[in-house]
């Protein structure tokens, strides 16, 4: 469905684009060997070109500007053979240099795309670059009255900004953008996308305007670091300038910061005013190189990326396009999926893993990758069903105790004594009893009264107490009743 | 080109130099002289011609990801004017 | 205590390896000397303790006669701009005026490495941003020579300290920097030899930024001899600075093998430039005259653009600038002026920190970076900075060294040129233009004026020929004009 904001005066579109800043996962920073590690002390992971000592030069690091290419073709982007590093100039306590090493002109990569799944299909979403930048420290208001506390740790780690066209249209577009290209950028292992660690965090553009009018003046939310926030701050933003549109008012082009508290955008203007950021070459740093080369190179050791897994998902798995794309979001599912599909129906296996298993960990709200669950634990239930031994109903109702606990299958089911009774001898001494105390039902039945099939299916379970496997009863109770 | 005192008061502010309004006269006159002297520029055809960003033309250097913290929160903020528990200290920048 | 005032680097490596004196007994000469020439003002810091400790492990070295240094116990001055550890390094600036790093430039390492001592941190204009020492936080400098009218006259800069204490025989030698001139304006006007390298000879780390684009490090020296070996241990391949060059470094000493004749020297006509003092152009003449003598073949040759070098300069010198003094915002280290509002801090101990040509020049080099004036002044620098580099590319084609004098005048009484800054810029006018195109220059001096003041020749060469630039040089210095 499409998405529209209902105004006084009609539906109004929403035009989003995305700067997504990605921290990429390097020892040390793009220009300083100091480490990147996370949580340590203040000011104990710093060079001199991170705190701007005098004399200090940046030299860059090999490793992050290959991530930045290998980022580039897994978004299948153009690699530019000559970027140029550009200094942005302002002052802020956290940017010690007074300029930010950045990319303006000439970034490493140019324009490129990727592809989305939406309920229509699939959807392409255009991006215009992709540029080499240094993160800012962090600045420290809460842990002091009178002052701001600055710690230099993050400063001088290397960033790619990744700059969307501005060609999604809701908030569940931009949220599928931020995911596919943190699945991308997960999978060929440039960046952990982790949003509350900071390392993948999106500046959003908002405008709004009548379906096929012109573009109208937008706004610019800056750091939102999470999916839902995207999402929050997108449709109260839209929502925001739709009214002062309606009221007669004109949209002023501004940053604005989102309040996750009270899942408001507030405006940065007064701060934001006198920003003349003076762009102009690094001196420090000659012309970024990169020969044909080294991109061919870089290109063959790209992994499978996570639409090639997508459409091999389709025609190896018989998949559809939608569990595919579940499936294919997060390179730990993909692999785990593929671990217990390995010999087992994979029909059986999707359900399980995405309806099931995805159920449970967003319940208990944790990450595949990050809970005790092996797909050894899953495909031994699975055989379960598959042998027969338990129900589907039963595995459902095990599934959560299943994961809690410490044991295997098969330890688990004989424990819970829940295994499954197949023996048709057993099975047919039941139905007997069954039939004898119900002669009247028998004949009923005899009669035409189908519906009463059911009737008897049930009692025989109730008397196994459940253990009974419905298709033995099915069968057994058809021959008899013939 | 030349200049006013608003654009030597916006440039101060850009430039982060408290300028006073007893000097301010003073170095517009200085800079409109500078100013008017590289309007020279103006002169020389440029047409075509490549802007030159150094005079270094040697392939830039790349360094190994190889971590290497050398220096400890102490010497980090050694020359600080304020500090605290190794962070360094500014007036409360309200957000 | 024997005189070593009048001796050279190669006249005391004789002397230690002869073991007739020790680095000791030359150290401890040159802190007498700085002490009774206090009043020069040349030394912003004075180490003497680290220099009679270096001095003793050179001896001891010599003694053993293993490891030596190619300036093994040779006591000089480090111009204030390149860090030190654990020596307060200023740039000449209140702003940094009590600045200690904890980290040491390549180029004064490689000089320890060498075996040079260091006697202390010589007075420079602000952020090497000066033409007569004059911008100093530190008060300005004193040129040891004096015209028989017993003026006191500026040394020039911004590397003044360095060429006031060469040349009042307080060190051998002192490393200087040159953006548009700042080691051979001073040495000219200080009767030495400066010599700015082709740009990427030396590494930038660690040397406190004025352009990027345009610093490069270099040695002023009594005699071109020197000035070889100084360039020879300051001088390296830098991992640690991008713009360094990967060049294969020769041996520069080797510039007395090299031979002038049959080789073509350029004479640009553009720079006998209107206002150039008539003495200096008569002593041009006679450097022609001596080349000429030397079996070189003189041709005149054109650099057109040579006019628009100096504005050139003060767009892109000033815009480099703006950034790379950003960093001095009270936070980390150096001034702050205290308040309670951010903006204020910054805006307060900028004003307070920078002297008045530092400020102007940061002024200007924010406007023309500034929106709606990028194109028209920056880029346009730019533009006409490649018309300039490309001027000595053609100008090379035919010749292989360029004559020209250094400066338009001899130096000039403290006080003068103080009014205009523009007047204060044109003692640049003949040396930017090497600097705007990366080109090794150096500064010889060619006698005196007939007030006894010492005027200097430039010879520009081809990037990374600094041999047959000093081997040019050393013809002018053999002459005694």
């Amino acid at each position: 469905m499409s998405f529209f904001i209902e105004g006084d005066t009609g539906k109004w579109e929403v035009v989003l684009g995305l700067e997504v800043h990605a921290q990429i996962k390097s020892n040390s920073k793009l220009f300083s060997t100091a480490s990147t590690e996370w949580g340590s002390d203040p000011n104990t992971q710093v060079e001199l070109v991170d705190c701007g000592m005098p004399g200090a030069l940046p030299v860059i690091n090999e490793f992050c500007v290959d991530q930045a290419i290998l980022t580039g073709l897994s978004i299948n982007a153009e690699i530019n053979e000559k970027s140029i590093f550009d200094r942005k100039n302002y002052f802020y306590p956290d940017l010690p240099q007074g300029y930010q090493i950045s990319q303006f002109e000439f970034p490493i990569v140019g324009n490129g795309f990727l592809m989305i799944q939406t309920e229509e299909g699939e959807k392409r979403i255009g991006i215009t670059r992709l540029h080499l930048e240094q993160d800012a420290g962090k600045s420290i208001h809460d842990q002091d009255i009178n002052n701001t506390l600055i710690d230099l740790n993050r400063s001088g780690c290397a960033l790619m900004e990744i700059v969307s066209e501005p060609d999604l249209r809701s908030p569940e577009e931009a949220a599928l953008y931020v995911k596919k290209l943190r699945s991308i950028l997960r999978c060929i292992g440039s960046c952990d996308g982790n949003m509350e660690k900071g390392n993948l965090r999106a500046d959003v553009n908002v405008s709004v305007r009548k379906p096929h009018s012109e573009m109208g003046t937008r706004c610019e939310i800056k750091n939102v670091n999470s999916i839902k926030f995207i999402q929050q701050a997108i449709e109260y933003e839209a929502r925001r300038q739709v009214e002062i549109i309606e009221s007669g008012k004109k949209i002023i082009q501004e940053t604005r910061l989102f309040d996750p508290n009270k899942g408001e955008t507030r405006s940065m203007r007064g701060k934001e005013e006198s920003h003349d950021y003076r762009y102009f070459p690094d001196p420090d740093l000659p012309p970024l190189m990169i020969s044909k080369a080294k991109i061919e190179e870089l290109k063959r050791s790209l992994p499978e990326l996570p639409d090639e897994k997508k459409s091999r998902f389709i025609s190896e798995y018989s998949l559809t396009n939608y569990d595919a794309e579940v499936l294919t979001d997060d390179q730990y599912v993909s692999n785990f999926f593929e671990e217990v599909a390995k010999n087992r129906d994979s029909k059986l296996v999707v359900s399980w893993i995405s309806v099931e298993l995805f159920s449970y960990l967003k319940k208990n709200s944790i990450e595949l990758s990050e809970s005790k669950i092996t797909p050894k634990k899953i495909a031994g239930l699975l055989d379960y069903i598959i042998s027969g031994k338990i129900s589907n109903r039963q595995a459902k109702e095990l599934f959560e105790p299943y994961l809690k606990s410490n044991l295997e299958a098969k330890d688990f089911i004989e424990k819970m004594g829940v295994e499954q009774v197949s023996d048709e001898g057993e099975i047919e001494g039941l139905i007997n009893r069954v039939l004898q105390e119900n002669p009247k039902m028998v004949e009923d039945y005899k009669n035409g009264k189908d519906k009463l099939f059911g009737f008897f299916v049930g009692q025989v379970m109730k008397e196994s107490k459940g253990k009974a496997n419905p298709q033995v009863v099915n069968k057994i109770l058809k021959d008899k009743l013939a | 080109m030349s200049i006013d005192n608003s654009i030597v008061r916006k440039v101060g502010k850009l430039a982060k130099i408290k300028i006073k309004e007893s000097e301010e006269n003073k170095l517009l006159d200085e800079l409109n002289n500078i100013l008017g002297w590289v309007d020279e520029l103006k002169k020389v055809d440029t047409e075509g011609v490549e802007p030159m960003l150094s005079v270094f033309n040697e392939s830039m250097n790349m360094r190994e990801d190889k971590s290497d913290s050398k220096f400890s929160n102490n010497l980090i903020t050694k020359n600080s004017p304020e500090k605290k528990a190794g962070f360094f200290v500014v007036p409360k920048v309200v957000e | 205590m024997t005189d070593f005032s009048t001796i050279d680097i190669t006249e005391a490596k004789k002397l230690l390896s002869q073991k007739k004196i020790t680095a000791t007994e030359l150290t401890e000469f040159f802190i007498k000397q700085i002490e009774e020439k206090k009043g020069l003002n040349c030394f912003i810091t004075k180490t003497f303790d680290i220099a009679l400790k270096m001095a003793k492990e050179s001896d001891e070295k010599i003694q053993k006669g293993s490891n030596l240094g190619i300036l093994e116990g040779i006591p000089i001055g480090m111009k204030d701009l390149f860090c030190t550890d654990g020596v307060k390094t200023t740039a000449g600036s209140k702003m940094l005026e009590n600045f200690v790093p904890f980290y040491e430039s390549t180029v004064s390492q490689n000089l320890w490495k060498n075996g040079a001592i260091m006697l202390g941190k010589t007075n420079m204009d602000e952020f090497a941003m000066g033409s007569a020492n004059t911008t100093s936080f530190f008060g300005n400098v004193l040129n040891p020579i004096r015209s028989d009218n017993q003026k006191d006259l500026v040394p020039g800069g911004s590397s003044g300290g360095s060429a006031a204490a060469v040349a009042s025989g307080q060190c051998f030698a002192a490393t200087g920097s040159d953006t548009g001139g700042s080691i051979r304006q001073p040495a000219s006007f200080c009767g030495l030899v400066g010599l700015k390298p082709t740009y990427g000879r030396c590494s930038r780390f660690g040397m406190v930024a004025f352009a990027s684009s345009l610093d490069q490090a270099g040695p002023i020296t009594k005699t071109v001899s020197d000035s070889a070996l100084m360039l020879q241990s300051m001088c390296s391949y830098d991992d640690k600075d991008s713009t360094s060059s990967k060049k294969l470094i020769p041996n520069f000493s080797d510039y007395k093998k090299f031979d002038l004749k049959g080789k073509k020297i350029g004479l640009p006509n553009e720079y006998i430039i209107e206002g150039l003092n008539e003495e200096i152009k008569k002593k041009f003449d006679q450097c022609i005259n001596i080349f000429k003598d030397y079996g070189a073949e003189l041709i005149d040759i054109t650099l057109p653009h040579t006019n628009y070098a100096l504005p050139t300069y003060y767009i892109i010198a000033p815009a480099e600038a703006s950034a790379n003094l950003a960093r001095y915002d009270g936070v980390r280290y150096g001034l702050r002026e205290n308040s309670e509002n951010l903006d204020d801090l910054y805006q307060t101990t900028r004003a307070s920190g920078f002297g008045d040509e530092v400020k102007r020049r940061l002024i200007i080099g924010t406007y023309v970076l500034s929106a709606g004036y990028y194109d028209a002044y920056y880029l346009k620098a730019l533009k006409v900075r490649q018309l300039i580099s490309n001027d000595f590319k053609n100008a090379f084609k035919k010749c292989d060294l360029i004559l020209t004098p250094t400066t338009p005048n001899v130096a000039f009484p403290i006080g003068e040129k103080q009014n205009d800054p523009l007047e204060m810029y044109l003692n640049d006018v003949l040396t930017v233009p090497a600097s705007l195109a990366g080109l090794p220059a150096i500064s010889v001096s060619a006698g005196n004026n007939n007030t006894n003041l010492p005027i200097g020749m430039q010879i520009i060469g081809r990037p990374f020929e600094e041999i047959s630039v000093l081997a040019a040089g050393s013809v002018i210095e053999l002459s005694k004009v």
